[in-house]
């Protein structure tokens, strides 16, 4: 019978089917931090009972570590607690652990994919709701609850029921200035917050084919914000050219006989979606976002909607509207923001940072604009600095910090103060995201630099060199 | 977990959509390594001033509302995997969120912390909201067994869904954890026939 790529990956790892339509679920790999762990963990020790599987789980800090100074103490008692109660419960229970001052440390959804311990085919978990960013590589990869978190330590299995599937083609060709970032911000507007609610989604078509496996993760991160536990995408010479020689890969003729079976994995093309939904690259545009979900989204030159999308109240688009200082019918390009954020685990990969530093190469930011390049991991960091990438952004007037989630969510110091707005190539603008107060407008990292040069909302197409 | 049953309650209101888990629990207070403690800051930003004074016109400070019984507008629990924002609910007192929808990890995260979501017809919603609104005294009735939420002293009564396995769960305070424990067996075979087929690589 014809099957779904999630279907072929889902069965491959279901250990028994219980009464009442759930599945026992093998995970492969499951990705820990300092924040949703350490409850877990105590959950273990209270059962006396040792992580099952050590060698298929990871740890890193990155959700409440400083942007700077990080060979120091953290300044934060909390969040310096939280980070050693991590290095802790990783010694006492086995734990690989690439902490502060580690040179793998970064963003858990950075560092999994480049080095090569994301691998096509497998199921993957972390307390972390963008752990649909592994999906790029055609896995089963989705956020859990730290209950879960301790299911997993304890039996690297949980217990599922199986989630429907939905297929989202985009064929066509992306118009310069157009990045994967617009897509999936286009997808959801069109989509809702909502929308992808209950099932598992799969992206297919040209323009996601066409695609580096970088700018698919930034894709696939963000299926979440539909509400989709997880997104994933085909994988292909790219996927595998990718993964190839990373450290945690297979090497030599295992990553041959790797390969041959990866090339299994992709929809039948009967294969029925219990949803479909098609697009087309060449009506997208840059897009930002509004509102306080990611489903306010609109393209950058287009006017924000005159009433709330359908289904949702009068009274929560206009609460959204008041939050954001904005007015229904209003047009932001030349809207005046005061800081901008180039990270998180959606948009701070090297190609993230190279396209910024491309643009704002020889230009400055505008006086009253903060900007900040947060990395995602030490290694695209290193690479940054190797690149002199570091120097551009420095001379253009932007800062560059050491790697973490950072101003994505505001744990650590990376703050934005009440009333300002941020254009950020994070992945979420609900209210108080960045700061209590923060507003918070979504972006690409080339929309984001482009306003941090102009100082306003701009149309990245029009400042183009 | 807590045993559930059956509930009979007043309850709050909070007819916005799309509440997210940043608003239930904003992440700067997600630095605590324990599960307790977290109701004190429940909506925080909703609830209270930056110099720390309470909102006088969020619901969790008119007295007018009260009860273990939360109801709000749809996707509620949409956002971020924090089980934060179940541990926030429970401690502060609620047993049930009502909802027309509600956002996949926050339902799971909710269900194993014996927390119901109550899952109705946005008609169903609109009701209840009316109801409190004329009477914030009415209480509700919520029966798993049954699987049914009523409106106290009309015939208003609509059915709800729970998978199965998760009602056996609720209603005698199992934890997955203990059921996965005990396949530990099966596991081990599973990794085992794996194994054979080919090392190293993992489908």
């Amino acid at each position: 019978m014809s099957k779904t790529l999630f279907d072929k990956i889902w069965n491959a790892h279901v250990v028994k089917s219980v009464e009442g339509g759930m599945d026992v679920l093998y995970i492969d790999r499951h990705f820990i931090h300092e924040v949703t762990s350490p409850q877990a963990f105590d959950g273990l020790r209270q059962r006396n009972i040792p992580v099952f599987r050590t060698e298929k789980t990871v740890a890193t800090a990155d959700h409440n570590v400083p942007t700077i100074n990080q060979h120091l103490p953290i300044n934060d008692p909390l969040g310096r607690f939280q980070v050693e109660k991590l290095t802790e419960n990783c010694a006492e229970f086995g734990v690989d652990l690439y902490g502060l001052g580690h040179r793998w440390q970064g963003i858990v959804h950075v560092i999994g994919p480049e080095l090569g311990i994301t691998q096509p085919g497998m199921t993957i978990v972390c307390g972390d709701s963008h752990t649909s960013t592994h999906g790029a590589f055609g896995t089963i990869a989705f956020g859990i609850g730290t209950s879960q978190v301790e299911q997993v330590l304890a039996s690297q299995c949980l217990l599922l029921k199986r989630p429907k599937r939905m297929r989202i083609t985009v064929d066509g060709e992306l118009a310069e200035g157009v990045v994967s970032k617009d897509i999936i911000l286009y997808i959801i507007s069109k989509l809702s917050a909502a929308g992808g609610t209950g099932y598992f989604v799969e992206y297919a078509g040209g323009a996601i084919r066409s695609l580096s496996m970088e700018a698919r993760m930034t894709i696939c991160n963000m299926s979440i914000e539909m509400g989709a536990r997880g997104g994933l995408i085909a994988p292909d010479e790219t996927t595998f050219e990718y993964v190839r020689g990373r450290e945690f890969a297979p090497q030599g003729t295992d990553f041959e006989a790797a390969v041959a079976k990866w090339r299994t994995l992709f929809s039948d093309p009967d294969a029925m979606f219990d949803k479909e939904y098609h697009y087309r690259a060449e009506d997208i545009a840059p897009m930002i976002t509004y509102g306080t979900n990611p489903g306010m989204g609109v393209p950058v030159d287009e006017a924000i909607p005159t009433a709330p999308m359908p289904g949702d109240s009068l009274a929560s688009f206009e609460k959204s509207l008041g939050y954001m200082g904005f007015a229904a019918g209003e047009n932001l390009l030349g809207k005046p923001i005061h800081h901008v954020f180039i990270g998180s685990c959606t948009n701070s990969r090297i190609e993230d940072l190279r396209l910024a530093a491309k643009f704002v190469q020889g230009k400055q930011k505008a006086a009253h604009v903060t900007a900040m390049i947060v990395p995602g991991s030490k290694q695209v960091e290193q690479q940054a600095k190797a690149e002199g990438l570091d120097q551009i952004f420095i001379a253009a007037g932007f800062e560059f910090r050491e790697p973490g989630c950072s101003a994505c969510l505001g744990m650590n110091e990376d703050k934005v103060p009440a009333g300002e707005y941020c254009v950020s190539t994070s992945n979420r603008n609900f209210e108080g995201r960045q700061g209590p107060g923060a507003r918070t407008i979504l972006a690409s990292p080339l929309t984001a630099v482009a306003a941090a040069v102009a100082g306003e909302i701009v149309d990245v197409r029009a400042v183009m060199n | 977990m807590e045993k559930f049953t059956h509930i009979i309650s007043t309850a709050v209101p909070l007819p916005m959509e799309d509440v997210d888990t940043d608003q239930i629990i904003p992440a700067r207070f997600l630095k605590a390594t324990t599960r307790e403690g977290f109701g004190k800051n429940l909506f925080r930003d909703w609830r209270y001033k930056a110099d720390g004074s309470p909102k006088a016109d969020f619901v969790l400070n008119n007295q007018t509302y009260s009860g273990k019984i939360l109801v709000a507008g749809k996707n509620f629990g949409c956002g971020s995997s924090r089980e934060h924002a179940a541990w926030s609910l429970t401690d502060y007192g609620f047993k049930v969120v009502v909802s027309s929808f509600f956002a996949d990890i926050f339902r799971g995260n909710a269900l194993n912390n014996g927390l119901l979501p109550v899952q109705v017809s946005p008609e169903f919603l609109h009701e209840m909201f009316t109801a409190i609104e004329h009477d914030p005294q009415v209480k509700f009735i919520v029966s798993l067994e049954h699987q049914t939420i009523a409106i106290a002293g009309t015939e208003r009564e609509e059915q709800f869904d729970i998978d199965p396995f998760r009602k056996v769960c609720m209603i005698n305070g199992y934890d997955d954890i203990d059921f996965l424990l005990s396949l530990k067996g099966e596991i081990e075979e599973f990794e085992r026939v794996r194994e054979g087929e080919k090392s190293g690589i993992l489908i």
